[in-house]
This record gives C-alpha cells, structure tokens and sequence, in this order.
C-alpha cells in the first residue's frame, strides 16, 4: 500500500497521522491485506453474506415517548457547549 | 473467603456467616495492598462499594429477601458504562468522562445485590489479546508477573485469578473473554450472540459483540451469567428467549454426551505440547465419565482470522465515528471542524485501533465492498454452515481456548502475530455460537491452560454441564496464583 493510499483513507476516516505513523501504516497494512488473500480464493459462489449471527425478526415498539435523559445530564461532558447545545468550529465561514 | 467464589460468599452473607461490608472492606483491601503490583484496575469505587454493602446488610437485618448476588463483590471491564463512575475504554480519547447511565448489564448485577468495586483494565476499545494496549497502564498474569493476562479483558481475568473480585464482567468479540480466562486459570464465558444486552456497552463489532462473566468457578460463571441475561427492550439484538436456571445445569451427567473434536484445531504444529497434553487428559476424563468423543471437520477454520479481521475493523470503523469530539471525550484544538475530528481523533486513539479504523475503512470504502466485506460475510456464512453440519452430530466442541500459555509482555512484536494468539476463538463470535473456556491443567512452567467448549445457540446449560465435568475432573483445584506473595 502506498503512503499516498494510506493518506487518503487515513482522511475518509477523519483520522489525522503524523508522517510516521503513516510510514509504518503503509507498511503494516499491506502485511495484514497480504495474510487476507486466502479470503479472495475462498468458493463463496451462491453463498448468501451473513447479516447476522443469529436468526431474528426485528421488533416494533408502541410510538410513545419515553423518559429519557434531561438535556443538561446529556450534554455535561461535552468539550464544550453553550447552554444546552454543543459547541463545534465554524462549518461555513 | 476471598477464595470461595461468588456463589459461596452470597451464600454465607444470607446465612448471616458474614457481612456485606466484611466482604467488601476484605477485598477493598487486597485491592489496596496487592493492585499496584498486578495493575487490574483502573478505577476504585471504594465508597460507592461501601455504600452498596451497608445496604444489603440492611436488607438483611430487616429479614428481607436477598436477591442472588447480594454482597457478592465483582469487577467491570471498562467498557461497560457506569453512571457516576469513569469510563475509559482504557482510552485517552475517553480520559475522565462521566457516564450519565448504568450499562443494562451493570443495572441488573446492582439489582442483582452485587457489589460494584470498580472498573478493570483492557486493551483499547477491547482491540487486542493482552491488555499491552490500554492507554494507561500494564496488567501483570498473577501466576507470572513477567506475562500478560491475556486480552481483551485482561484486568477482569487477572483480577479474579488474584482474588481482587469474587467474579468479574468481560467482553468477547473475538475470544476477548474466553482467551484471558485461559492465560489466568479462570472460567470465562462467552453466551449465544444476543443472550447478553448490549445496551451501554462501548461498541466495537455489533455483529459480534457479547458480554460474558470471568469467574473463580463454573457455578459462579453460571450465576453471574443468570443474573445478566434476557431480552432487554433497549437492545434490538437481544433475543426474546427464557433465561434457564443455569446453575441447575451443572447437577447433569455429561455420560452420553456427544464431544467434538475438530481436527483443523489440533493437527497444528504451533499447537504447545503441554496444552496438547492437557486437553488429551481433558478428553480422556470425559471419555472415563461416559461422553462420547467424535471426530468432527470444520473445514472453513483456516478462513475465521482473514474473515474477523474484515469484520471486525469494518464495524469498528463505523462504530467509532461517535468519538469526534463534540460530544463527549477528549477535543484538540483545530480552525475547521474536519480538521477538529482528524486532529481530535488523531491525538484520542492508539496505535492499535488507529489500524483497526485503518483497516476497517478501507474494506469498506467505495468500490472495495464486494471485494473484502461481503467476501468476510461470506465467509462468516461458510463458517457457519460448518458448525451447524458439526452439530447434527455432536452435543459440544471442544478445543484448546489458546495455541500456547500466558506470553511474556512484548513477545508479540507484530499486529499479525498477536491476532494469531486468538486463532481457537474467532469462529465462534463469527457465528454468534456460546462458548467457554475452563481451566484444565498447568504447564509444566506452572502456567495455567483452557479447554475451550463451544455449544449449540442458546445451549448455554450443555456447555456448563460439559465446562463442570472438566472442571471436576482436570480443573486447578486449590492451585492459586503464586506471583502475588498474599
């Protein structure tokens, strides 16, 4: 794998690496996809992917509000906040 | 008392034998005297623990019922959220937060009357197999101290295995409880995917996920285990199923009962020759009490590491894109909200999981899907269908939980080596099936080794009837930890 593959994935996942980390990611990554390779070879013809471990039919519940957390408690660890909303960096400047 | 396990010291509070607060005040004190060398903890909740024991000597004061676990003090993996009390994920993404709600699991063990001691230590995000990658601090094996505990939930095995928790709360997503139970000469047990809320458990692969108990004993696993299973309205995963009297399971004959024995688990040459030896007396004491030995194939076995470490990475990715510094966690300073998550997150997350959401997002990037995710689903279907075919023929599976005994710190230098020390476990979270690991023997450097017992769904009660037999037969018996002096 590249550095400049690991960059841009390293971006899709919001995940800032230092010129290192991306060096030894490069590296370690191509090992680990290496080991993989026995999945590619893998007969999967007509084999439905599995969705879930264990059969199971999702369950409705009645549309009725119930007690939930009160806005201050929810929003107590918030790095920072204004009142009872989260404060993030300007988005459009 | 210390030793006597969960079911023992509740049984003795009920009796009137002894006090919630002796208990609490006895293992409060090992904790004080014994942690800064074994490193298990990573949060004490002394007066909290205190608090809930007074309580439940009220209770019984006043001749009221005494719920299952009352007084029994246990220990959580910090994964599991605790209101009022910090949880971590042993990430420094998470330093200091205060979780606002209890875990379902955490509310019922309180319900339950169990004493809440505190939070234990685990690799980051529950991402590894010894407990080296937890932000804060190093967990020690309590037989050998120059050893790991094992991973995921190393603070919860190792914390038992020292008698610092009459029992404790792991989880297992690739043999995360069941693999450290091993590496400490305790019982782990991971239930049938969705036996268990998950409900205020720090996610990492939801298709995957369980909580399980780490105890001194089957019965005590068995107990905690009751005590936390059942549908729970919050989790759309858990199953709509009776929870069963799993300590009336264990009275059962394993005579009968069909055993099998997958080759693709023991024609491995990186399989140890003590733990070889140990699960070939596992078999022959189960064979002695009646039970039916059957060799059986699992012929997809050789694909569960490849396919885990799509899955896995791939929902983890996904699952830890909450930690963005908005609303909880650590935040780094930065002029644009993309460049505030990439920094943020940057600074937060380990090594280890760094690679992880690495790996998990480029499996799961445009164009790539059908190549690795689906081809991992895939996979996981084969997988499967192997152990469903196994059953039409035999009542329980059982392996070595481990290719080797505990490890010492920093022998596994690479990512893949350390993946492979969990090689026994993964099929069995791939394919949502029960397993379990209970000691059955030492090596000869006096290290403690698990037979690895994997059941039908929801057959938990087969495997603890089957984990009890071995545990009577080839168990440790009174052989304790010899690493901590007391």
């Amino acid at each position: 794998m590249t550095k400049e593959e690991v960059e841009a994935i390293a971006h899709l996942a919001r995940l800032h690496l230092e010129p290192d980390e991306l060096e030894r990611m490069a590296g370690e990554l191509g090992t680990i996809l290496e080991h993989f390779g026995a999945l590619a070879a893998a007969d999967t013809e007509g084999v439905a992917p599995m969705t879930h471990a264990v059969p199971m039919d999702l369950r409705l519940r009645p549309d009725v509000v119930q007690p939930s957390l009160p806005a201050d408690e929810a929003t107590r660890a918030a790095p920072a906040k204004d009142g009872e909303l989260f404060v993030v960096p300007a988005v459009i400047s | 008392m210390i030793w006597e396990g969960a079911a023992e010291i509740a049984r003795r509070i009920a009796a009137g034998e002894a006090r919630a607060i002796e208990v609490t005040e006895a293992f409060l004190g090992r904790i004080a005297e014994l942690d800064g060398k074994l490193g298990a903890y990573l949060a004490v909740a002394g007066d909290a623990a205190r608090a809930q024991a007074e309580a439940i000597d009220r209770m019984r004061a006043a001749d009221a019922p005494l719920p299952p676990l009352a007084g029994v003090p246990i220990a959580l993996k910090d994964v599991l959220v605790t209101r009022g009390l910090a949880t971590t994920a042993a990430s420094k993404i998470l330093a200091g937060w205060i979780p606002p709600y209890d875990a379902t699991v955490v509310e019922k063990l309180r319900a339950a009357g169990a004493i809440v001691l505190g939070k234990v230590n685990c690799d980051e995000f529950a991402m590894g197999s010894s407990t080296e990658n937890s932000a804060y601090k190093q967990t020690r094996n309590p037989w050998d101290l120059a050893r790991v505990p094992g991973g995921s939930s190393g603070g919860s095995s190792a914390a038992v295995a020292a008698g610092l928790c009459a029992a404790s709360l792991g989880t297992d997503t690739g043999g995360s409880i069941r693999q450290p139970a091993a590496l400490c000469g305790v019982v782990g047990v991971k239930p049938t995917y969705g036996r268990v809320s998950r409900y205020g458990v720090v996610a990492f692969a939801s298709s995957l996920d369980q909580v399980g108990p780490l105890a001194r004993n089957v019965r005590d696993a068995a107990l905690v285990l009751e005590a936390i299973a059942g549908l729970d309205p919050r989790d759309a995963t858990s199953l709509d199923a009776p929870v069963p009297r799993y300590v009336d399971a264990l009275a059962g004959e394993v005579a009968g009962l069909r055993v099998g024995l997958p080759g693709e688990y023991y024609d491995r040459e990186s399989l140890d020759p003590d733990v070889r030896a140990a699960l070939e007396r596992t078999q022959a004491a189960l064979r002695e009490r009646g039970a039916e030995l059957i060799d059986i194939a699992l012929p997809h076995t050789h694909l569960a590491l490849p396919a885990y470490y799509l899955v896995a990475p791939a929902e983890a990715s996904s699952n830890l894109a909450r930690y963005d510094g908005v609303r909880y966690g650590a935040r780094a300073d930065a002029g644009s909200l993309i460049e505030m998550y990439e920094r943020s997150r940057g600074a937060g997350f380990g090594p280890e999981v760094k690679r992880r959401i690495m790996l998990g997002t480029y499996a799961l990037r445009s164009g790539y899907y059908d190549q690795y995710y689906k081809k991992a689903q895939q996979v996981r279907a084969l997988i499967k269908r192997d152990f469903d075919k196994a059953f039409h023929h035999v009542d329980v599976i059982l392996t070595p939980t481990t290719p080797t005994a505990a490890f010492p710190f920093g022998a596994k230098s690479s990512p893949i080596d350390m993946y492979l020390a969990d090689i026994f476990t993964l099929s069995c979270n791939l394919a949502g099936l029960p397993g379990a690991s209970v000691p059955c023997g030492l090596t000869r450097d006096g290290l403690p080794i698990g037979a690895q017992l994997i059941g039908k769904p929801l057959d938990e009660p087969v495997l603890l009837r089957a984990a009890a037999a071995i545990e009577a037969a080839v168990g440790l018996g009174d052989q304790r930890p010899r690493g901590l002096a007391s």
